[in-house]
């Protein structure tokens, strides 16, 4: 396809000019004066004047600390990063918006879901004989502290399995939701293939069985639109983490949302400053959520970002970025399908997919793929993503990722194309 | 653009790539150890024979890229039928070269094939892919020592 098809791509975001102007790197240029070809946005996204302006204006003339400074810049930091709540919540359409948690990024977010989950008593209680089910399509975050919770309470860690076209084995759902079931924890959409798992039937199914649904939404905020509060309550998770950084926001910041009544009947994560109610030396007792999960001074510049990182994406409509991340991927997908010896892992079909696609390409190992292709300023994920079980499922030890974004164009697809036939013919394949 | 990957890429690399020597888990061994790139996934299971004081062996297995496999390559070439203590010396030797940013200059007596690798020294990134191998066989050798009284 050439790149006056790629122009009338069905799908892009009509502004997309006007909307690269808005991300002031992707005008550097690289070593040789070369263009930067940015496509890891699933590693991190980049970030548009708006929130690097409003963080470093936070600094220039609001900076104190929030909720305990008892003057007017404490009150206007508090007022901001509060704000900044408000619009996360928005963002996610979350039911109230004290059930919004900042973390320091995602991995955080699970980390307390499950640490918290260990040290529960009573209804929330996992122990022996009890179950807790992931996928083996996780990001390393949503896996390995489901091992800890399960090694430390003596439950039982299972996990859905994986076709071989990289969507979740579903045949085995009755056998793995059951009574015995505590938790249910799953990507929505994968970082390595690209998969969008089908949560609300998952949650529906896992909520039959009284069972907590905790979803990574680490790649789906950056590209689907979410409204918690429009889901059918049985529908709807019980928990729901993204981090900061791939929704072009800092880096720093994550978010942990979660149903009111499950979140007051856990017990705190962290302890200290600004989670507690009164202290005494024997003992204190705890503030209300969503502080009771914010101990100590709070990442309030790097809230302040996310905020104006989640308006800037709900200005452009995630409607609308998530047509243009599929017009790409489609394009994207064309477009591999032309080098020999590639082989895409995950759904072939744009539709079923978000905008991150790892391949393997025959005779040249992925660290040598993102070499070549750095040295033509393309930026792409070569490694297992985190995701070395998902890579171990498709018989790879790793693969190379290319990671669109609202400011990716067709022609950066062209010249990631244009690239891997080089890279080819200089190992000589 | 390809003069500065031709420098990453030697041809003597590129050799080792296709054609990689000593490969495949060989017996006998004293000491068998598994190493692992976290980063990128590069791992590699590497067996040590010591006899008399000299590396009789170095067998292994590994998945990586062309930069790990090949040094995988070139490091058994140069550690085989040395005494310990030599080979010892030029693993140092190469740990140099790897660490010292492209610019320490290389001796072709020392580390032969090895000095194809002086331009992975410019690349920060991959220094770990070309150290792999050579950490596990001195891991592995150090054991083997421990092993034999
Ligand atoms: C699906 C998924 N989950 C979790 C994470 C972890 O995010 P973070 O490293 O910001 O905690 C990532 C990103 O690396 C991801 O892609």
């Amino acid at each position: 396809m050439s790149s006056q098809t790629a122009a009338r791509l069905d799908g892009l975001l009509p502004e997309l000019e006007v909307i690269r102007a808005d991300f002031p790197i992707l005008s550097r240029t690289l070593a040789d004066g070369q263009p930067l070809v940015y496509l890891d946005s699933a590693n991190t996204s980049q970030k548009p004047q708006c929130v690097i302006d409003a963080m470093v204006d936070h600094l220039e003339r609001h900076n104190a600390n929030v909720a305990r400074a008892m003057h007017q810049l404490g009150a206007e930091s508090s007022e901001a990063f509060e704000a900044a709540r408000d619009k996360v919540a928005a963002f996610i359409g979350a039911p109230s918006r004290d059930e919004v948690l900042f973390t320091k990024n995602a991995s955080e977010a699970l980390n307390l879901v499950a640490n918290t989950l260990a040290w529960a008593r009573g209804p929330l209680e996992v122990g022996e004989g009890d179950e807790i089910v992931i996928t083996e399509m996780e990001h390393h975050s949503n896996i390995v502290p489901w091992q800890l919770l399960t090694q430390r309470t003596g439950a039982t860690l299972r996990w859905f399995g994986l076709t071989d076209e990289g969507h979740l084995d579903l045949s085995a759902v009755d056998d793995l939701i059951t009574e015995r079931t505590k938790v249910v924890s799953l990507t929505w959409v994968s970082n390595m293939l690209g998969t969008v798992n089908p949560v609300a039937a998952i949650t529906k199914r896992a909520h039959e069985v009284g069972a907590l649904v905790v979803v990574d939404a680490s790649q789906a905020a950056p590209q689907l639109p979410i409204d918690l509060a429009a889901m059918p309550e049985d529908e709807r998770p019980d928990f729901l983490a993204f981090t900061g950084h791939k929704v072009v926001g800092p880096t720093g910041i994550g978010v942990l949302w979660g149903a009111r009544a499950v979140l007051e009947a856990l017990p705190p994560f962290l302890g200290g400053g600004e989670m507690i109610e009164t202290v005494r030396m024997e003992s204190s007792t705890y503030a209300g959520i969503p502080h009771k999960f914010e101990a100590g001074t709070p990442p309030i510049v790097e809230a302040v970002g996310l905020g104006a990182a989640v308006d800037y994406l709900s200005a452009v409509g995630l409607d609308a970025v998530h047509a243009h991340e599929q017009a790409l991927t489609g394009y994207a997908l064309e477009g591999l399908a032309t080098v020999p010896g590639l082989r895409v892992l995950g759904p072939l079909d744009a539709r079923e997919r978000g905008g991150a696609i790892s391949f393997e390409i025959d005779g040249v190992h992925p660290h040598d793929v993102a070499q070549v292709l750095d040295v033509r300023g393309i930026a792409v994920r070569a490694g297992h993503h985190c995701a070395r079980p998902a890579h171990a499922r498709f018989g790879v030890q790793s693969s190379t990722r290319m990671s669109s974004y609202l400011y990716t164009t067709p022609t950066e697809i062209d010249a990631l194309v244009e690239a891997l036939h080089y890279t080819r013919s200089y190992f000589k394949l | 653009m390809s003069a500065e990957l031709d420098s990453l890429y030697q041809e003597i690399i590129l050799d080792h790539y296709k054609n990689p020597h000593h490969k495949g888990l060989r017996d006998p061994y004293e000491a068998e150890v598994h190493h692992v790139n976290p980063t990128c996934g590069d791992e590699v299971t590497l067996r040590v024979h010591v006899a008399d004081g000299v590396v009789a062996d170095v067998s292994y297995d590994s998945v990586g890229c062309s930069i790990s496999q090949a040094s995988a390559s070139v490091m058994t070439d140069l550690v085989i039928g040395k005494p310990v203590a030599e080979a010892m010396a030029v693993h140092e030797e190469f740990l140099a070269l790897m660490q010292g940013k492209g610019t320490v200059e290389p001796d072709e007596e020392v580390l032969e094939d090895g000095i194809a690798f002086a331009g992975v020294a410019k690349f920060p990134a991959r220094v770990k892919c070309a150290l792999l191998s050579w950490m596990a066989w001195k891991d592995a050798t150090t054991r083997s020592l421990e092993e034999t009284p």
